[in-house]
C-alpha cells in the first residue's frame, strides 16, 4: 500500500477495519466525527455493522450487547460523550467483555470546547464509572502509532476480555500525516470465545450469561478477586513506554501523546543551549510505567511533567517518583496546545514550576 | 532541507485548506515528511480559517510551532494575526487584491500578489488560491510544478477533473507574476 497522507480520525477508522472490527456503534461529536463518517461508508461495503445510535448511552449499551455476543466491537467519542458512556463501560468491564473505545479528547469540563486537550486522563485511567475496574489505556503520539495501536487493540481486548481505550487528543484526530497501514503488529494467541452469548448451537449444553450483577457479597467479592488477578496480570505484562535521551539527563520530562511530540522538539532546542533533557513517554497510561522511573540516573536534577491539563498524570508521576527527585509541572489546558518554546522556558525556570 | 513551517490563512472559501493540503500531498509524493493541521474551531465559520503545514526531510516532532518559515495570508485579519509570528529571513506572501495597505515586516521578505485580480482575469475567481500557490512555488522552489500538478490531479479526482486546466493555468499565472516582477527568495 505504501505511505499515504491521511487524517488521524480516518486512519483510526481504517486501522479498526484492519484490526478486524465487526461492528461500530456511536453518536457524532467533534473532534472525532471523521471516525464514524469513514466507517459509515466502509463498514457497510465490507459487510459489517455500522449504527449511528440515538445517544452515547445507547451506543455503549449496543457495544455491551455486541461484545457479549462475541463480535469485535468498538465505539468512538470525545470527552463529554465518553462521560455519558461511563455507566456502560463499567458494566462491560464488570461483565468481562472485550471492546475498543476511542476517546478523542477536547477541552473541558462540561461541554468545554472542541480544541485538543488532555483533561480526561483521570476519566480514562481512574475509571469514570463505578466500582473496582480498569481499562487498558493507550495514548499514541502520532497517527502512525495510533494505527499500530488500533490494529492490535482488538486482540488485546479479546485476550484479556477487557475494554481497551485508545486515548488521543483532537490534534491527532484532525491532523494529516503520511502513514503506513502494513506495519506488522503483535498478534496474540486467542482462544475461542466459548463464553459468548451467541446461541446454544455454538456452545451446546452450556448456558452463557453476560452480566455484571452479583447480589451476594461473597460472590461479588470472588468475582472482583478474579478481576484483580487479571488486572495484576495486565500490570505485569502490558506496561508500554519509550525512554528518550535518558543516558545522563539534567532533567527528565514525562509526557504522553501530542504533548510528548512537542516535548521532543523542546528537547532538541534545549540541547542546543547545552541542557540535556530526557523523556519518559508512557505509551500505555494504564498500566502506568512506574518501573521506568527507577531508571532515571541519580544525577538528574528533577522531573518535569508536561500535560495539556491542569496536572492529572502528575499524580502517577509523583507516585512513581516516590519522592526521589524534585517534581515540577507545566501545563496548558482548555484547548491550548503549548509550543516547544514554552517547554524550553519551563525547564530553564524549573524552580518556578516546582510542585510540592 | 531544514524543516519548513508554513502558515496559510484567509477566510473560509478562499481555498486555504486546499493550498496547505497540496503541499502535504506533494511532500508525501516525494517521500518527504509532512504534517497538515487545520484550525477547526468556531473561527472557521465565516471568520478566518487557517492551517499549518510542516515539510521536512526528517521525522517531524512538534505539530505546533511558534514562528513560520513561510507565511501566506489571503486577507487583512490573517495578516494582522500572523505578521508577528514569522522566523528570521522568512517569506511573507500576501494577497494584494484584498490587502491594500503597505505591509511591513522586518524579519521576512514581503511579497504582494494580486490573487483575486489574476484569477478574475483567468475567468475563474475561485482559483485565487492556486495563483498564490504558483507564486509560492516560484519563490520557495519547495516542490516542482510537475509534482504539484500530479497531486492536484489526484486531489480534484474524477468529479472535478474539469477544473484541472484552469487550476494549472492559475498556478502558471502565479509563477509568471513572480518571474515578471523579478523577485527571488533565498
Amino acid at each position: 500500500m505504501g505511505k499515504i497522507l491521511m487524517k488521524g480520525n480516518e486512519a483510526i477508522a481504517l486501522a479498526a477495519i484492519k484490526g478486524g472490527v465487526d461492528a461500530f456503534y456511536g453518536y457524532p461529536i467533534t473532534p472525532q466525527n471523521e471516525v464514524p463518517e469513514y466507517l459509515s461508508k466502509h463498514m457497510i461495503e465490507n459487510g459489517k455493522v455500522f449504527v449511528q445510535a440515538e445517544s452515547e448511552v445507547a451506543s455503549i449499551n449496543m457495544v455491551y450487547g455486541a461484545a457479549g455476543a462475541g463480535v469485535r466491537v468498538m465505539t468512538s467519542s470525545s470527552s463529554p460523550g465518553i462521560a455519558l458512556m461511563q455507566e456502560g463501560i463499567s458494566y462491560i468491564a464488570g461483565a468481562e467483555l472485550p471492546c475498543v473505545i476511542v476517546s478523542v479528547m477536547r477541552g473541558g469540563p462540561g461541554l468545554g470546547n472542541i480544541q485538543p486537550a488532555q483533561g480526561d486522563y483521570y476519566q480514562a485511567t481512574r475509571g469514570g464509572g463505578n466500582g473496582d475496574y480498569n481499562l487498558i489505556v493507550y495514548a499514541p503520539e502520532s497517527i502512525q502509532e495510533t494505527i499500530d495501536v488500533m490494529k492490535s487493540a482488538f486482540d488485546t481486548a479479546d485476550y484479556y476480555r477487557n475494554p481497551v481505550m485508545v486515548l488521543v487528543d483532537g490534534l491527532i484526530g484532525q491532523m494529516m500525516e503520511a502513514v503506513d497501514f502494513d506495519r506488522p503488529v503483535e498478534k496474540r494467541d486467542l482462544s475461542l470465545k466459548d463464553w459468548a452469548t451467541n446461541g446454544k448451537k455454538n456452545h451446546p449444553g452450556k448456558r452463557n450469561i453476560a452480566n455484571s450483577l452479583h447480589l451476594g457479597a461473597e460472590i461479588l467479592e470472588d468475582h472482583n478477586k478474579n478481576l484483580k488477578k487479571k488486572y495484576d496480570r495486565i500490570k505485569e505484562n502490558e506496561v508500554k513506554y519509550e525512554m528518550i535521551n535518558m543516558d545522563n539527563p539534567d532533567y527528565t520530562i514525562v509526557a504522553y501523546g501530542t504533548m510528548a511530540r512537542v516535548c521532543r522538539s523542546a528537547i532538541k532546542q534545549l540541547k542546543k543551549k547545552g541542557i540535556e533533557v530526557g523523556m519518559i513517554r508512557p505509551i500505555a497510561l494504564w498500566p502506568y510505567p512506574k518501573k521506568a522511573f527507577d531508571e532515571i540516573p541519580s544525577t538528574c536534577k528533577g522531573i518535569m511533567c508536561v500535560e495539556m491539563s491542569m496536572g492529572q498524570m502528575l499524580d502517577d508521576v509523583q507516585i512513581s517518583n516516590r519522592g526521589r527527585f524534585d517534581v515540577a509541572f507545566y501545563g496548558r489546558y482548555a484547548g491550548v496546545v503549548p509550543e516547544p518554546e514554552e517547554i524550553v522556558d519551563a525547564i530553564e525556570n524549573f524552580e518556578e514550576w516546582r510542585v510540592e | 532541507m531544514a524543516e519548513k513551517t508554513i502558515k496559510v490563512a484567509g477566510f473560509g472559501g478562499q481555498g486555504v485548506m486546499m493550498f496547505g493540503k497540496l503541499l502535504a500531498y506533494a511532500a508525501t509524493k516525494e517521500d518527504r515528511y509532512s504534517l497538515w493541521f487545520p484550525s477547526y474551531g468556531p473561527e472557521t465559520r465565516g471568520g478566518t480559517a487557517n492551517c499549518a503545514v510542516i515539510v521536512s526531510d526528517e521525522v517531524i516532532n512538534s505539530p505546533v510551532f511558534r514562528n513560520a518559515s513561510h507565511t501566506v495570508v489571503f486577507n487583512l485579519p490573517s495578516l494582522e494575526k500572523f505578521n508577528d509570528r514569522v522566523e528570521d529571513d522568512s517569506l511573507l506572501l500576501y494577497n494584494a487584491s484584498l490587502i491594500e495597505k503597505e505591509v511591513k515586516n522586518d524579519k521576512a521578505l514581503v511579497v504582494g500578489v494580486p490573487c483575486n485580480k489574476i484569477a478574475n482575469d483567468l475567468g475563474n475567481p475561485k482559483v485565487l488560491n492556486m495563483v498564490m500557490l504558483g507564486a509560492y512555488l516560484a519563490l520557495t522552489k519547495l516542490f516542482s510544478a510537475d509534482v504539484i500538478e500530479t497531486v492536484l490531479k489526484e486531489y480534484l479526482g474524477d468529479s472535478k477533473a474539469g477544473m484541472l486546466d484552469v487550476n494549472k493555468q492559475a498556478i502558471k499565472a502565479g509563477m509568471d507574476f513572480i518571474e515578471d516582477a523579478g523577485i527571488s527568495y533565498a
